[in-house]
């Protein structure tokens, strides 16, 4: 890093005593440890809950209401996990396949969607563009929340409640994701190609396919990543739209679960703490291994 | 979808058409890309604000001891003074803006100076740190809520030992403990996620700007007060609007720590929880639409007015 050898080379530089009178070595190391004191504070305040839950998921149910979760005694995650099993059926694999079915397709979706409007709002121009664009910014704002219920009362006229659709559909929409695609369209498919694409004689639609769409891949990537972990993690959507049990997503059915602990019997709980490290795992490592495709959406969406 | 295709028939002669492509078939092309966003876009979020607006200007009436038939009478705005009219939803903004006041500056403080630590010259490790303090924004929220809600549960929690044991006596009964204690989970989930954003602000920097204040002579601390600061806020200001109108839907803490103080809390204790209840308990749809719109309209005036003044902020500085 430039900035720090710069630093270096001055702080090296010898009879140069700060405006506090302490040699600024001193001084320099001084802050630096509290700079580094007050990081990894923070690093343990985000991750002392993280390892608690994958610790009380392999804790005996009795261990997990001992009060001493940070210790390695009373280990039991077979149990745990043959509850999970075993419970309604292994209902919870179940939840855990409709997780799995509503991000994945969720996320696809949402991902061609946006990436086929953010490429039309930034390559063509029209009259009122930038008015509808207005309204896609606007829906940025409109917390979901609000028409989460009004959406249920369409969906029940329509019959469409309680059934997949429900909670599928919604989730194709993301008016962030169009602003992603826009921003990313701008920078990654340059006119020229696609002038030089038209002048070869294909068409607008060909064009999009067979050019512009291989260069969004990251756009494509990053929308669906963040749409993937949406549905993955959302739960009042799901919670409004769905009775049966069999179509819940993983984070309603551990929800509903959890309402069914008492302190008297802990089996639950260590299913309930089982089922959400089992939950949270995958998404963790997915943005890991991600690393590059969320933090440019983060870049994007901070500049913008 | 009828407003996209209207306006994309007619191609623009405007000043920037040149760098887009012109001509017939164009603006077919860009109805049928768009279509598809649009389309669903009305379904899943236009259609529901209007059937929402619609809802709450509506009663159902029921005659006699209600095994007459039901119907519709127009009511105006009265369902909306029905809503405000309920010291009970009013409350619930009350305790929104009371957990609001506690979060949201503590997480942006914590996230501006989280940003400007990790981008010191001082910290190392820095990649690491953030992609550690990013994770609890993907754990899902409800699985968020019942981790802190295990960690304050009395006698079974390390950190309410802790607590115990240098003399406080923790209860969530009381507001006093039951506000901070609601605000740490959403701190502890969108903290990290926030200073990922600052400090991605932070690096568009140009760095000529930072280096020419190190040389100039200014300390470690004054370059990131006087020059960095004033840079990362307006995302700081976008991190800060989008918080609070996150503040304002607030619906899965209390829902699951009413489980450790019921008394406190209760089924309506936030907007959200209102009309959840109004909508499910109650069977009061005209309610649940009437309070759902003003929610929205205030989230959107909040948002307004939280641009409005940023935006005279900037002009000034």
């Amino acid at each position: 890093m430039s900035t720090e050898t710069l630093e270096r080379a001055r702080t090296s530089a010898p009879g140069k005593p700060r405006a506090t009178g302490r040699p600024r070595g001193t001084s320099r190391l001084t802050s630096k440890a509290t700079v580094n004191a007050v990081l990894l504070f923070g690093v343990l305040y985000t991750m002392l809950p993280m390892a608690f839950v994958v610790l009380a998921s392999l804790k005996s149910p009795a261990g997990l209401i001992s009060g001493d979760v940070f210790s390695l005694h009373d280990l039991g995650p077979t149990s745990n996990f043959s509850g999970l099993v075993h419970t309604d059926g292994g209902i919870f694999f179940r939840w855990y396949l409709n997780s799995i079915l509503y991000a994945g397709v969720g996320a696809i979706v949402t991902g061609l969607v946006c990436v086929a409007a953010g490429y039309a709002f930034d390559k063509y121009s029209f009259r009122g563009k930038e008015r509808l664009y207005a309204l896609v910014l606007l829906g940025v704002l409109v917390p979901g929340t609000a028409t989460t219920l009004p959406l249920y009362l369409l969906a029940n006229k329509a019959h469409l409640d309680n059934t997949i659709w429900a909670v599928l559909i919604p989730s194709f929409v993301s008016p962030f994701g169009v602003f992603l695609a826009r921003v990313f369209s701008q920078s990654y498919v340059p006119n020229e190609i696609l002038e030089a694409a038209r002048i070869d004689g294909a068409g607008d639609l060909g064009v999009f396919r067979s050019i512009a769409l291989p260069l969004l891949g990251p756009g494509f990537a990053t929308i669906a990543l963040f749409q993937f972990s949406a549905i993955w993690n959302g739960f009042y959507l799901p919670y409004v739209m769905l009775n049966n049990q069999k179509l819940y997503p993983v984070s309603l059915g551990l929800y509903i679960w959890s309402s069914q602990i008492s302190t008297d019997d802990p089996t639950m709980l260590g299913q309930v703490m089982t089922g959400s490290a089992l939950t949270i795992i995958p998404i963790i490592v997915l943005f890991i291994c991600l690393q590059r495709y969320w933090r440019s959406g983060l870049t994007a969406g901070a500049l913008k | 979808m009828a407003i996209s295709s209207a306006a994309v028939r007619r191609p623009s002669l405007g000043a920037d058409a040149g760098r887009a492509p012109r001509g017939r078939g164009h603006g077919r092309a860009a109805a049928i890309l768009m279509s598809p966003f649009f389309l669903l876009f009305t379904a899943v979020t236009l259609a529901p604000i209007g059937y929402a607006v619609y809802l709450s200007l509506y009663r159902t009436e029921r005659s006699g001891l209600g095994f007459g038939g039901a119907s519709n009478v127009f009511v105006g705005l009265g369902n909306y003074g029905r809503a405000l009219g309920d010291s009970v939803y009013r409350l619930g903004f009350l305790h929104v803006v009371e957990y609001g006041v506690i979060y949201v500056p503590t997480m942006l403080a914590a996230a501006i100076a989280g940003a400007l630590l990790l981008d010191s010259s001082l910290a190392r490790a820095s990649r690491l740190c953030q992609l550690l303090y990013f994770m609890p924004s993907q754990v899902p929220g409800i699985l968020a809520a019942l981790i802190w809600l295990y960690l304050y549960t009395p006698h079974v929690s390390p950190v309410i030992s802790l607590l115990t044991h240098v003399g406080a006596t923790p209860n969530l009964g009381q507001t006093g403990w039951l506000l901070p204690a609601m605000a740490n989970v959403a701190i502890w989930q969108y903290t990290g996620y926030n200073i990922v954003i600052c400090y991605a602000a932070l690096k568009a920097v140009p760095r000529e700007l930072i280096e020419a204040s190190r040389v100039d002579g200014a300390s470690e601390l004054r370059t990131a007060l006087s020059i960095k600061l004033p840079l990362i806020g307006p995302a700081a200001t976008l991190a800060g609007l989008m918080t609070m109108v996150g503040v304002l839907q607030l619906f899965t803490e209390p829902l699951v720590l009413n489980s450790i103080a019921p008394g406190s809390i209760g089924a309506q204790w936030s907007p959200n929880l209102y009309i959840f209840n109004a909508a499910f308990t109650n069977d009061d749809f005209a309610t649940a639409a009437a309070g759902s719109i003003l929610l929205a309209l205030i989230s959107g005036a909040l948002s307004f007015v939280v641009i409005r003044v940023t935006r005279r902020w900037r002009e000034i500085s």
